[in-house]
């Protein structure tokens, strides 16, 4: 279509339908935010012609995409209203956003001093400074940073991974590394079980974070770091974490202008990754006969941009003994750093409200979702605890048998 | 990636195929690329107001044989269309969406630019007229929110007027909607919506209604109530004292996205799986039969199933794209109605008929579409792709997409 099209300007697409405005959780709740419409197409048009017309209030988006996936016009408007955040806007990142942004630093940081930490930022008082100092609202939980990470135990504990003969790419992220190291863990133990050594790549943080957080020239630097990084293999880059892989696949080139075309196709997620393995006959998965669960499947919104939640609803659908409620398809309004932000966070839980009423309805053993923010948000404000598909595919295969089937 | 059918396109059409098909117990998934013509609904559905000639048409079934060959109501017969007209009050019932109307004759909606329209069924929160002069009370209070600019009291009130009806117009200034007001651009009907779901603002909003009127018996406000939750209707009308009127507004239509919204539940709750925001490509054929299609999203896993509709609809949905020279469908390049010479495709006066809405794809009597001139043996082409009829001019929108995806639906389900 587009090369049918003389201007270069996508948002001349837009017809004004307003269909964007319907589907955005964040005109709902905060009467600041002009709503993607009037933030994306119809502001582009007045940028254009004097940046003067840009308004601080785009930082407000949260750029969960549900816009452009409603929009019939195929207008990329998130990456318009980004792309004006990141060319007009005058506001500098504060501190805040800077230690909010840097996940990976900040957990190289807090790592030798964990337990530490995690003491601390719990305490109430330390909630209060954060929030009276930093803008940090008081009423978040912070995930907390584990003393010893994942790549550790990929290095000390797992199997020799070279012995496999099919080898996947392993990019885990921050929170697997820092706080959740047990999804790298799971991760490991289920491809090897298919037959799939896992081998570590020179990754840097995705940088989703400092995109939001207006450290442009920052997430840059981790972009073109890992596209370098990528390139040195040609193995899948396989990954646990929505936002991560959307990040790296989209965002590097729409918005930080980031030529990511060389590898763009090898990032994928673990759950499209063996979904697709399986549709091709390449591989074969035995599930355990005595694992129950009832879980609620909460679709993040970058899942819901790439268009993969199916994948995940297949998997989990061949266990035998899961008992699947798919959520109805809304945001939780965590938005990654978004929902720590003193400004945002009465805007986020209302939001994730319908969310958080449901789940609490339905009160199932766990909710799963690809995405960590979601996880911490939705734990949070449901106490129900929130575990990434592939804890589940492992807990609910045989490992063994399936490794036998594979080898 | 195996189903039974795979639908292409998520609007009217598609989702009432797939949600019939999943009731006789097929697995189906649709793929939808964004948001449909449901969210410009003017509130009501046309079967047939007019013939190809012109003529006006106040039974629809009753003028089906007088239709040309190509148009699909034709293809369907006029036997089988009054058996599925009289499926589709309790199918929409079904999946939430009442709809009021009689089947058998046509009836007449208010449009927002005041003119009494003739259409089939409405969405309940519509009122239907018996005639194109019918009264709808005396004295009118015609009730608007101040600085909300989709819904044109003065136009409303001159074509009332017009039918002897005497109009008031007001406007309701609430505290809830005063946030709404300071971005102009943002007063828009789903925003109001929205305010007047949550909490008290709807009583607020009736309470200065009452004030408002004084001796006229009726009421007439935008149709922009009921967003998530369509009982909201009834606790207006309810309120108001005297009788109320909805009329819909210039879009996007609250009533379309409430059934929209409902209708692709009920389609999720029945087992079905919908690909928003995907785009079907990449076809692979087997003589006359379509194997599989590939998606933008799924890369290299590929949709296989026994049977595809294709209800991806016209030119503003990208079922249809025209070059300067030609016409063409551009997922499976299926043969297309259109005139030869460009001259064909547009009247210089904008409100005569415009040949290119009549364009569409070219299928045989049981909808599968031509392909090389030849029927494909496994495909199905619903809806507003569908060319032969000027849906426009003759009123048949959404008869025909209901219509054709109801028929293929029965049509592949009592298939093997």
């Amino acid at each position: 279509m587009q090369e049918q099209d003389l201007s270069k300007n996508n948002f001349e697409q837009c017809i004004k339908c307003t269909i964007c405005t319907a589907y955005c959780p964040v005109v709902q709740v905060n009467p600041s935010y002009p709503g993607p419409k009037q933030a994306g197409p119809d502001g582009e048009r007045f940028r254009l012609r004097n940046p003067f017309f840009y308004d601080e209030n785009l930082k407000y988006c949260m750029n969960c995409k549900r816009c452009e996936n409603a929009c019939p016009s195929g207008v990329r408007i998130a990456d318009i209203i980004h792309t004006a955040r990141m060319n007009y806007s005058h506001s500098k990142p504060t501190l805040r956003d800077w230690i909010l942004a840097n996940t990976d630093f900040m957990g190289k940081v807090a790592r030798p001093v964990a337990p530490i930490v995690n003491a601390v930022v719990g305490t109430k008082p330390a909630k209060a400074a954060m929030d009276a100092v930093l803008g940090v609202d008081r009423h978040r939980t912070f995930p907390k940073y584990r003393f010893s990470g994942f790549e550790g135990w990929l290095r000390r504990k797992a199997p020799d991974q070279s012995k496999f003969a099919r080898q996947v790419a392993f990019f885990h992220g921050c929170s697997t590394e820092y706080q959740h190291p047990e999804v790298g863990r799971a991760f490991v133990r289920v491809m090897n079980a298919l037959g799939y050594g896992v081998q570590l790549i020179d990754e840097q943080c995705c940088g989703v974070a400092m995109i939001s957080n207006g450290l442009w020239n920052q997430a840059r630097s981790h972009a073109r770091h890992n596209v370098e990084a990528f390139r040195k293999t040609d193995l899948p880059i396989v990954t646990t974490a929505s936002t991560c892989t959307f990040t790296m696949r989209d965002e590097y080139q729409e918005i930080l202008g980031v030529d990511v075309s060389v590898v763009r196709d090898r990032i994928v997620l673990v759950e499209k990754f063996i979904y697709s393995l399986l549709d091709q006959g390449r591989v074969r998965l035995a599930f355990r006969e005595d694992f129950k669960a009832r879980v609620a499947y909460h679709i993040p919104c970058h899942m819901e941009k790439l268009g993969w939640s199916i994948f995940t609803r297949e998997l989990l659908g061949m266990i035998p003994g899961l008992e699947l409620t798919v959520l109805d398809s809304g945001c939780c309004g965590m938005a990654g750093t978004y929902g720590f932000k003193k400004e945002n966070y009465a805007y986020s839980q209302e939001i994730g409200r319908p969310l958080f009423e449901r789940i609490k309805l339905l009160d199932p053993d766990y909710v799963t979702s690809e995405c960590d923010t979601c996880k911490w948000q939705i734990e949070m404000s449901t106490g129900v605890e929130v575990r990434n598909p592939i804890l589940l595919l492992e807990e609910a295969l045989d490992l063994e048998k399936t490794a036998e089937l594979n080898r | 990636m195996r189903y039974d059918t795979i639908i292409v396109g998520g609007g009217l059409a598609g989702l009432v195929c797939g949600l019939r098909l999943q009731q006789s117990g097929k697995k189906t998934a649709i793929v939808s690329a964004g948001q449909n013509a449901m969210h410009f609904s003017s509130g009501a559905f046309g079967l047939l107001s007019r013939l190809e000639d012109g003529t006006p048409v106040d039974e629809p079934l009753t003028a089906i044989d007088r239709l040309s060959g190509e148009h699909p109501y034709s293809k369907i017969g006029s036997e089988r269309m009054s058996v599925l007209v009289r499926e589709v009050k309790p199918f929409f019932e079904a999946a939430g969406i009442p709809l009021t109307g009689d089947e058998s004759r046509n009836s007449y909606i208010i449009t927002p630019t005041g003119n009494y329209k003739k259409v089939w069924l409405a969405l309940d929160d519509m009122t239907l007229l018996g005639g194109s002069d019918s009264k709808i009370g005396d004295k009118i209070l015609i009730v608007n929110f101040k600085g909300y600019l989709d819904f044109n009291t003065a136009f409303i009130a001159e074509g009332l007027e017009k039918r002897g009806m005497k109009c008031r117009i007001e406007s309701v200034e609430l505290p809830e909607m005063e946030r709404l007001r300071s971005n102009s651009t943002e007063m828009r009907s789903v925003n109001i919506a929205r305010v007047l779901d949550g909490g008290d603002a709807w009583k607020h909003f009736v309470a200065s209604v009452n004030r408002m009127i004084t001796d006229e018996d009726t009421v007439i406000l935008p149709a922009v109530f009921g967003f998530a939750d369509g009982s909201l209707i009834r606790s207006i009308r309810e309120g108001v004292r005297v009788k109320t009127v909805f009329i819909g507004t210039m879009p996007p239509s609250v009533p379309g996205i409430r059934s929209q919204m409902r209708l692709k539940k009920a389609y999720e709750l029945s087992g079905g799986t919908i690909l928003l925001g995907d785009q079907a490509n990449s076809p692979v054929f087997d003589g006359d039969r379509l194997v599989s299609l590939g998606t933008v999203n799924m890369e290299e896993v590929r949709l296989e199933a026994d049977n595809f509709v294709i209800a991806t609809g016209s030119f503003f949905s990208r079922g249809l794209w025209a070059t300067p020279e030609k016409v063409l469908e551009p997922l499976l390049g299926l043969d297309v109605i259109s005139s030869e010479s460009r001259d064909g495709w547009y009247d210089e006066d904008f409100f005569s008929p415009q040949g290119y809405i009549g364009f569409g794809v070219r299928t045989d009597n049981g909808f599968h579409p031509m392909r090389g001139g030849r029927p494909m043996e496994n495909v199905f082409a619903i809806g507003s792709l569908l060319g032969g009829c000027n849906s426009v001019k003759m009123g048949c929108g959404a008869g025909v997409a209901i219509m054709t995806a109801l028929e293929v639906a029965n049509t592949i389900s009592s298939s093997r």
